[in-house]
């Protein structure tokens, strides 16, 4: 395996690095070279899963990247189960983004820049889930980072996007502060960032009492990255970039590094049940707080972007609970439908001149057909009906989620509802009912092209049959993905203690769920399709609560006024009363002295011949003078 | 001579040279300058001389000449210098000649 295994990474940077280069002269060509690139290193993380299904995992290094005094770290990659599924859903879903792209970018004279962009991103990506030690981890970590400011503000000339790019980097630093100073923890008891020497020595971290500290801060890190609260407000932002890129990063991949970062971590994570509380708690709050955002909002893109950070939210409660195959089972599941719902509504907008409000939308069915079935495939897969994938994965963690506590079950069925609804919502408004579109836009309305649709069709199938892979015993299936990935979560297993949950109870709690999900959908069919149930009439009735919501709860505004501000007037007095007065203040002072010197010794210079040999006998009379005394 | 102890001749020299160099940096007249200069010269022939005599060897006495030839060779340069600058300046005054100041 250490033969090719290095391509995987290294042939995205290549791509990335030739249309960096030539992508001005290549324009729309640099998309086969991208497409290429992804194309082959998926074929390789296949072959690679291959080997790992026989049981064959491989933890190596290529070079010594740095070495400083006791300080080693080495460029390598840890292939098990775990990297192998991130490895595949990013080279994967990442491949059929890319082909997506060559569609959706056509005619855009950055097309260059947006590929290379996208390759460096996959690589930083990979990097982050194949490294084999910390600083790797985070060398990723932030390489997504900057690609997702890169690609959010790819069309710079718009100021919202460029502020939306910076806003993202901004707030990822905050968590990534948070990180770094997790990974100097773990480093300064172990003396190492490598995986394999810290998973072995968790109990000199016990010992030493820095476990809850140490996991909490990564933790802090996860919530940056993977838009959990407080910090998520940069997500609904990140809309403004290119829709590819909404499919890609902000569903399928970045966003998820957090909850991989977590489940890799586990042998460190179970160790200290505060931080799992506060895993729990923190995804909880966010899945049901996201989501009542989404209730209401009225872009189709900003709807997908709060139920990415709820459906976060879920796999943060999976992870945090416990069940790490769960979490990882609905990332995967979340990325085929995420992305194909981001895909399909940017199919929308390109069919409707790039209009996202859904309220000019409607009865789009019969004109976009393609993606209209596969947005429904999706749909059903997030809102939990069985037997898409959606359901599976879902189920999954809220199962162990009630093992763990009840009240997380409650809330994340609740949660479960929500979703079921504001999805309904935005397909019926969307796709069904009378159409409100502009004439002028109405005369366009075009399916897209096969480079398009095609992607959209295989991860309809995606996520229609992605969860069958995950079917737990109850229903009569072998659960092959929990027992996949079982090796990787040994050193937790020890550690934690599920509470047992009869078999009829669990029958009843999927029954439960399952009814939710087509409760959402009745009650979304009953307002907007036959329209019994008047939406305007209910936001007025509740119009303060509306009014929250469709505010998005004014959180940017109290970040801005408490935060923001506070830190900008600061950061003007430093400006103006430090840099400008004092410190400028001495470096002129220091001039200053000098021109003041200078005053005194141009008198030296009278030009007066006979003053100079005045100066010449006094040096000569010196002189003798000195080796006079000496004599004496 | 055995008579004159040889620290009165080097006295008398290092009086005449002090006079000499105070003649050059106190006094304004360009001619003055140079026979003060001329005076400095002089001193140190007669502490050779004086040398020559109470060391008997007769080298003080010939370098005593080629101090003279020396001095001879100066004054004819720096008298040319002396009546290039009148010529331009007008003036022998040494206040009025501060060209090496800008």
């Amino acid at each position: 395996m250490e033969h090719f295994i290095w391509l995987i990474p290294l042939l995205p940077l290549g791509g990335a690095v030739i249309n960096g280069i030539f992508g001005r002269l290549l324009k729309e060509k640099s998309g086969w070279i991208a497409n290429l690139t992804m194309f082959v290193s998926f074929i390789l993380s296949l072959r690679a899963f291959g080997l790992v299904r026989q049981g064959v995992t491989f933890d190596g290094n290529l070079f010594e990247w740095i070495v400083a005094g006791k300080f080693h770290a080495p460029f390598g990659v840890r292939v098990d189960q775990l990297s192998i599924i991130m490895m595949l859903i990013v080279t994967g879903v990442g491949f059929l983004i890319h082909l997506y792209s060559i569609g959706y970018m056509h005619g855009d004279p950055g097309a260059g820049r947006f590929f290379a962009y996208l390759n460096l991103f996959i690589f930083a990506m990979l990097m982050l889930v194949m490294g084999n030690n910390l600083l790797l981890l985070y060398l990723g970590w932030e390489g997504v980072g900057l690609c997702s400011y890169l690609l959010i503000g790819f069309w710079h000339e718009k100021e919202s996007a460029s502020k939306a790019g910076l806003k993202a980097f901004i707030t990822n630093r905050v968590g990534d502060f948070g990180f770094a100073i997790g990974i100097f923890i773990i480093f300064s008891h172990l003396g190492t960032i490598a995986y394999s020497q810290i998973f072995a020595q968790t109990d000199v971290l016990v010992k030493a009492g820095v476990v809850t500290a140490a996991s909490l801060l990564l933790f802090v890190g996860a919530v940056g990255k993977s838009a959990q609260f407080p910090l998520y407000v940069w997500l609904p932002d990140a809309m403004e970039g290119p829709t590819p890129v909404s499919a890609l990063i902000h569903a399928a991949t970045m966003v998820t590094a957090g909850v991989y970062m977590v489940a890799r971590f586990n042998p460190l994570f179970s160790l200290s049940p505060t931080t799992m509380a506060v895993i729990v708690s923190v995804g909880t709050f966010t899945a049901i707080f996201a989501a009542t955002m989404a209730l209401v909002n009225k872009d189709i893109k900003r709807v997908l972007a709060y139920s990415t950070i709820s459906q976060l939210g879920y796999m943060f409660i999976g992870v945090g609970v416990g069940a790490y195959a769960a979490g990882i089972f609905h990332l995967m599941t979340h990325a085929f439908f995420k992305a194909l719902l981001f895909l399909g509504a940017g199919s929308v907008m390109h069919a409707m001149s790039n209009e996202t409000n859904i309220e000019k939308m409607g009865g789009l069915y019969s004109k976009i057909k393609i993606t209209a079935i596969t947005f429904m495939a999706a749909w059903l897969a997030i809102s939990g009906i069985p037997p898409f994938s959606g359901f599976f994965s879902k189920d999954e963690i809220l199962a162990k989620a009630f093992a763990y506590h009840p009240i997380v079950w409650v809330f994340g069925t609740l949660g479960a509802l929500l979703t079921s609804f504001y999805m309904s919502r935005l397909v019926f408004v969307t796709f069904f009912g009378k159409s409100r579109v502009e004439p002028k836009v109405e005369k366009h309305i075009h399916e897209s092209p096969y480079v398009m649709t095609i992607p959209l069709m295989v991860l309809a199938v995606l996520a229609v049959i992605g969860g069958f892979v995950g079917v737990p015993e109850l229903l009569g299936g072998n659960n092959g993905f929990e027992h996949f990935l079982a090796p990787v979560f040994e050193g937790a297993e020890a550690n934690l203690h599920f509470a047992h949950v009869s078999l009829g109870l669990e029958y009843g709690l999927m029954g439960i769920s399952v009814l939710m999900a087509l409760g959402g959908i009745w009650l979304a069919y009953l307002m907007y399709i036959r329209e019994t149930i008047s939406a305007d009439a209910l936001a007025n009735r509740f119009h303060r609560t509306y009014t929250l919501l469709y505010n998005k709860y004014y959180v940017d505004e109290i970040y801005f006024a408490f935060i923001i501000n506070p830190i900008l007037a600061f950061s003007r007095w430093l400006w103006n009363f430090v840099d400008s007065t004092v410190i400028d203040g001495i470096a002129n002072l220091l001039g200053k002295i000098f021109i003041l010197f200078s005053y005194i010794y141009r008198r030296v210079q009278t030009g007066y011949v006979q003053s100079y040999a005045a100066f010449l006998v006094v040096g000569v009379l010196a002189i003798l003078a000195y080796y006079l005394l000496q004599a004496f | 001579m055995h008579g004159i102890p040889i620290s009165y001749f080097l006295i008398l020299s290092a009086i005449l040279f002090s006079l000499g160099v105070i003649g050059v940096i106190i006094r304004r007249n360009v001619i003055i300058v140079f026979m003060s200069i001329e005076l400095m010269l002089n001193a140190v022939n007669l502490t050779f001389v004086a040398f020559s005599n109470h060391l008997n060897n007769i080298e003080g006495q010939i370098f005593v000449f080629l101090v003279m030839v020396v001095a001879a060779a100066e004054v004819a340069v720096g008298l040319g210098l002396i009546v290039a600058m009148f010529r331009l300046r007008e003036t022998v005054h040494l206040d009025d000649i501060r060209l090496l100041k800008w």
